[in-house]
Order: C-alpha cells, then sequence, then structure tokens
C-alpha cells in the first residue's frame, strides 16, 4: 500500500489554525490547552532522546533550569516578553543539557534513567536550601507581554499565552519530524540499535547521543518558561521527581510512533485529569488510574498506535520508500 | 611492497590465557590475506588490536606508519581500516538501505545533517549502489529482521565497503553460510571489493575457502604465527597439519 507522507513544513497551517482556534474556545480550555502543549514540549524531547534508545527521568532538571533562569533574567533586567522569556528557556535548558550530557552519555539504559533523575533531585535539594531563591516557597515574577504589548484582559494574557505556547510546541514538533527523517534522526535509532556498530563506522554515538539529550534540554527549559508565565510563579517542585515523572508518562501514553501523539496524550491526560477532579474531587486519582490501565491494556503501544500503524520503530521513516509488495523471505 | 599494517611485538593477555605473544606481522597494499588458526589461537584478538577495539599490553601497530595501538575504534575507522564481524553487527529494526546509510553517513568527513532528509542528495543512490555490489538490491527495502543469515554477512560487509577502506578486515565471512553458497558468497565478496582494490585480510576455518582466495595464509596457535606464506606452502606445514588444521586437505 503506498504511504502518503506530507511535508513536515505544511503542518505550520493547521498549528497556526490550532493557534487561532484559542478565540473561539472557552476561556477554561485556554489554560488546560497551555498546559497540555507546554508538557508535551517535554514528553516531546524525551521522545527525541528515547530514539537513541535513552529515557531521562530527570527532565524536571531542565524544565526547572529554563523557569528559574528567566524568572531571574525577568526579575533583574525586566524582560517580560514571552517570546523572548521561552527563548531564554531554551538557552537555559539547552546549556545545561550540553554541560551535563557528555557526562552522562557515557551511561545507557537504567543508569543514564537513574542518573538523569538524581541531578534533578540533587538541583532540587540545592533549590530548596537556597534562600536568594526563595527556598522551598519560590518566588514570583511579573506578568508577561508580547512585543511590547501589555495584556491588562485576563482573556487576553491566556489567549496570548495560548497561542505562543501552541506555536512554539508545533514549531518544535515540525522540527522533531524534519529531525527524525533526516540522517542524524536515522544514525540516532542506530545508536540505539548498536552504538559500537555506529562506531565501528567512524561515527561518535556519543556525540548522537548528547546532541539528542541538548535538544531535549532544550524544549524542556522552553516549557519551563510557559510554566512560569502561566503560574507567574516559581519553586523548586519543577524540579521534582513527580514533576519528571509526569513528563515521562506522557512520553508512554503517547507510545513512539508519532509526533501528534505526544501532544494528544498530553491534552488526554489533562482532560482527563480537570474532568475527574471537577466531578469526582476524592477519587480523581482512581479515574487517572483507570484511563491508564485502558491505555495500557488497549492500546500497548500508546496512542500513537491509533493511527500509525508500523510497529517496528520510532518516527517517521527516514529512507524507506513504499514497497507495493513484500516478497517472501531469500 | 609496502606494508598497510605493520604489527611489531604485540602482546596481550587475558588472565592467564595469551591471546598475543610477541605477534609481528606486515600486511601488504593489495593482499588477500587468510588468518587461520583454531578457536582461541588469537586471530579475532589480532582483528580486535587492529581496530582498536582492544589494546594491546605492549608492542606496536601501524597503519600507513602512524601508530593506531591506542586508537579508539572510530579513530581507526576514520583512518582507513573497516571491518565485518563473525555474527553481523546491523541495526535489525532499520532496512538494508537505511545499514548502508548510516555507514555512508560514517564514510563522509562533514557533520550529520538535521535537516537534509536521509535519502537526500543522491545518498540513497549511493547506498543502493553499494548493495548492488553485492547482488542485495532487491533486498533494499526490507528490514535486516526479515533478512536470511546470508544476506546479513553480506550487508554487514557491504557496510564495512562504505567508506572504502585501505584495509578490510572480514571475521569469518562465510560462517553460518550453508556449504552449497560458500563459494558464491565468497565470489560475490571478492567481486563486490574488487573495485577499491583494498587489503583483504580475512578469518577462516574452512581451508577450501582460505586455499582458493587467499594469496597469503598467516596460520595462529597460542597468540603467535607459526607458518606465514602462500597457501599450499602453509597448509602441508606439519605444524598447521598438527594444530590448526588438523589434516584437513
Amino acid at each position: 500500500m503506498r504511504q502518503w507522507r506530507l511535508h513536515p513544513l505544511m503542518m505550520l497551517l493547521p498549528v497556526l489554525a490550532a493557534a487561532l482556534a484559542g478565540r473561539l474556545l472557552p476561556v477554561w480550555t485556554l489554560s488546560l490547552a497551555t498546559v497540555a502543549a507546554s508538557n508535551a514540549l517535554v514528553a516531546l524531547g524525551i521522545v527525541i532522546l528515547a530514539r537513541t534508545g535513552n529515557v531521562s527521568f530527570g527532565q524536571g532538571l531542565f524544565f526547572a533550569a529554563g523557569g528559574y533562569g528567566v524568572a531571574l533574567v525577568a526579575n533583574a533586567w525586566g524582560i517580560t516578553d514571552a517570546a523572548a522569556q521561552m527563548l531564554i528557556g531554551a538557552a537555559c535548558g539547552g546549556l545545561l543539557g550540553l554541560l551535563i550530557g557528555p557526562l552522562i552519555a557515557r551511561y545507557s539504559g537504567i543508569f543514564f534513567g537513574m542518573l538523569t533523575l538524581a541531578l534533578s533531585m540533587v538541583f532540587y535539594g540545592a533549590l530548596v536550601k537556597s534562600t536568594a531563591l526563595g527556598g522551598s516557597d519560590g518566588f514570583n515574577v511579573g506578568r508577561p507581554t508580547l512585543f511590547g504589548i501589555v495584556f491588562v484582559d485576563p482573556r487576553e494574557a491566556d489567549f496570548m499565552l495560548y497561542a505562543i505556547s501552541v506555536v512554539t510546541t508545533g514549531i518544535a514538533g515540525i522540527a522533531a519530524a524534519i529531525l527524525f527523517r533526516s540522517e542524524f534522526g536515522l544514525v540516532s535509532l542506530a545508536v540505539r540499535e548498536n552504538n559500537l556498530r555506529v562506531e565501528y563506522l567512524g561515527l561518535s554515538a556519543n556525540r548522537v547521543i548528547v546532541a539528542n539529550f541538548a535538544i531535549a534540554a532544550a524544549f524542556a527549559g522552553a516549557s519551563g518558561a510557559f510554566a512560569l508565565m502561566a503560574q507567574r510563579h516559581i519553586d523548586p517542585q519543577f524540579a521534582y521527581w513527580t514533576t519528571s515523572g509526569e513528563f515521562v508518562f506522557i512520553a508512554v501514553l503517547a507510545g513512539y510512533q508519532t509526533v501528534m501523539a505526544v501532544y494528544v496524550a498530553s491534552l488526554a491526560l489533562e482532560l482527563v485529569r480537570s474532568f475527574s477532579n471537577l466531578y469526582l474531587p476524592n477519587t480523581w486519582q482512581l479515574v487517572l488510574g483507570l484511563f491508564l490501565l485502558a491505555v495500557i491494556l488497549f492500546l500497548p503501544r500508546g496512542i500513537g498506535s491509533l493511527w500509525a500503524g508500523k510497529p517496528r520503530r520510532s518516527g517517521a521513516p527516514a529512507m524507506a520508500e513504499p514497497v507495493p509488495e513484500r516478497g517472501g523471505a531469500p | 611492497m609496502t606494508a598497510v599494517l605493520s604489527a611489531r611485538k604485540l602482546n596481550k593477555r587475558f588472565g592467564a590465557v595469551i591471546a598475543a605473544d610477541e605477534l609481528s606481522l606486515d600486511l601488504a597494499a593489495g593482499e588477500r590475506i587468510s588468518l587461520i588458526g583454531a578457536n582461541g589461537a588469537g586471530k579475532t584478538t589480532f582483528v580486535n588490536m587492529a581496530t582498536g577495539y582492544l589494546k594491546p599490553d605492549s608492542g606496536s601497530i601501524a597503519l600507513d606508519g602512524a601508530d593506531i595501538g591506542r586508537c579508539s575504534p572510530r579513530h581507526v575507522a576514520r583512518l582507513g581500516i573497516s571491518r565485518s564481524f563473525q555474527i553481523p553487527q546491523l541495526f535489525i529494526d532499520l532496512t538494508a538501505v537505511e545499514n548502508l546509510a548510516v555507514a555512508i553517513a560514517g564514510a563522509r568527513s562533514e557533520a550529520l545533517s538535521p535537516f537534509a532528509p536521509a535519502e537526500a542528495r543522491g545518498r540513497r543512490a549511493q547506498a543502493i549502489g553499494l548493495l548492488q555490489r553485492f547482488g542485495l538490491e532487491e533486498q533494499a527495502d526490507r528490514p535486516i529482521s526479515e533478512l536470511a543469515g546470508g544476506v546479513r554477512k553480506l550487508v554487514d560487509i557491504a557496510m564495512a565497503l562504505a567508506r572504502r577502506p585501505k584495509l578490510l578486515l572480514l571475521d569469518e565471512p562465510t560462517s553460518g553460510v550453508s556449504a552449497e553458497e560458500k563459494f558464491a558468497t565468497m565470489d560475490r565478496v571478492i567481486h563486490a571489493v574488487a573495485p577499491d582494490a583494498a587489503t583483504i585480510v580475512f578469518v577462516e576455518h574452512d581451508m577450501e575457502i582460505v586455499s582458493r582466495y587467499a594469496d597469503r595464509v598467516v596460520a595462529f596457535y597460542s597468540g603467535r604465527i607459526i607458518a606465514d606464506g602462500e597457501p599450499q606452502a602453509v597448509l602441508r606445514d606439519p605444524d598447521v597439519r598438527r594444530y590448526v588444521t588438523g589434516g584437513q586437505r
């Protein structure tokens, strides 16, 4: 069967349409969708990194680094522009990822995951003890602006944040789709399968892992900036292991089939959590647990498997061309 | 003739096991050399030291005069030594052409592109071209997991060839290949490698293959070289008959 593939850049139109659709959405959905898009950005980074065979259980580290970095810059120099804050968050996360990546790229599997978790918890501990950063209470920041526009109306402010988070995560998704199809994306998959052979071919498996790690860290940093803008407050909880766990959770829920699945999973999780919290305030965790059980039982390869048929690997195929019919084994 | 690879007094021990014992060996450009020996004689250890996977305890090993004894497999590959494996080391979920594309990416000097599609700029054509040399173009878009053992061997060798190496080390290229197919497999390998005129070293247990395809045979025993020369002379050597072939041929 011929496989029809859309060029990733064509996805810019639906991204812009989704951002503008915020004008039609009820007010209460805007903050929910903003959180979902922001969380999806971190989960997308986890999926990118997972293509090298490594899962980070400590993305809260970069999420917090982005958030704290933006908060400190905002309070010190008065930079309140949302786009600038997003870029500062991504830079903080990405630079920290580039610093840590080479140290942990030599580890793999559970050791890699536990090291990332340990580093995030060290950062959490340092934040809690740091009185200059408000200790366990954290500190507040001002309302974000955009290109010099101050949003006094809360609905306008919510829409601005929604639009910029949707556009950012949408562009990140398009970039991820391009990355998955690229030569670099192909080698990332090769690293996951046999990193020693990659070295024998003259390529550095560690550099590939570090580059993917830094991308994931930059995405987490940008997401931390969005979380800060939404809450206008930051505290060490950003780096706590439950925060990191939630991002991994979205990635697992999405599966590693498609980029779109990450957004769908993040939005589904936020919707289930919000509605179960609203209608069953005392037992909402039970509903969430049942939802997860249902996904694990009926969609073991994640939500993405609903529309991505091939189970053989994550992301879009890098070099496969449509094969009319597979022949028999040679 | 100029030595492409020159090993001098290599020593390597694994506990009480001596895998290389004052091993000295020169490989000349364009030679087709077979390494023979019983299991544990030190053939694969030599290949592993020549490709940077193992570091010798002492001694030196040089490629075109430059010491590579302390280099990593990646560095050695970039200097011009490629290898295939007794058990093919492939990316099992990727297709044959994607495996070749990774090898071609490794052979280029520029950084990996995060933007250009993997099949861009004729890269797919280049990968298919390599598969064609081995008669595998029909298998190009099939995942490795669906391919038979013999085909995997050839893909493994094709990947090693992507770099156009000065020295190609093949670890048992016909192991796991049926008796009927072993000559056909070897013919394909020799035919595919010929355009690059690389020095070829192949570790082999099958003396029919050795005598037919090698123009020089080096026999190993207990980490030492016990015979080195033309195939018929080496295979007739009494020590080789006693310790290696057990009277084969």
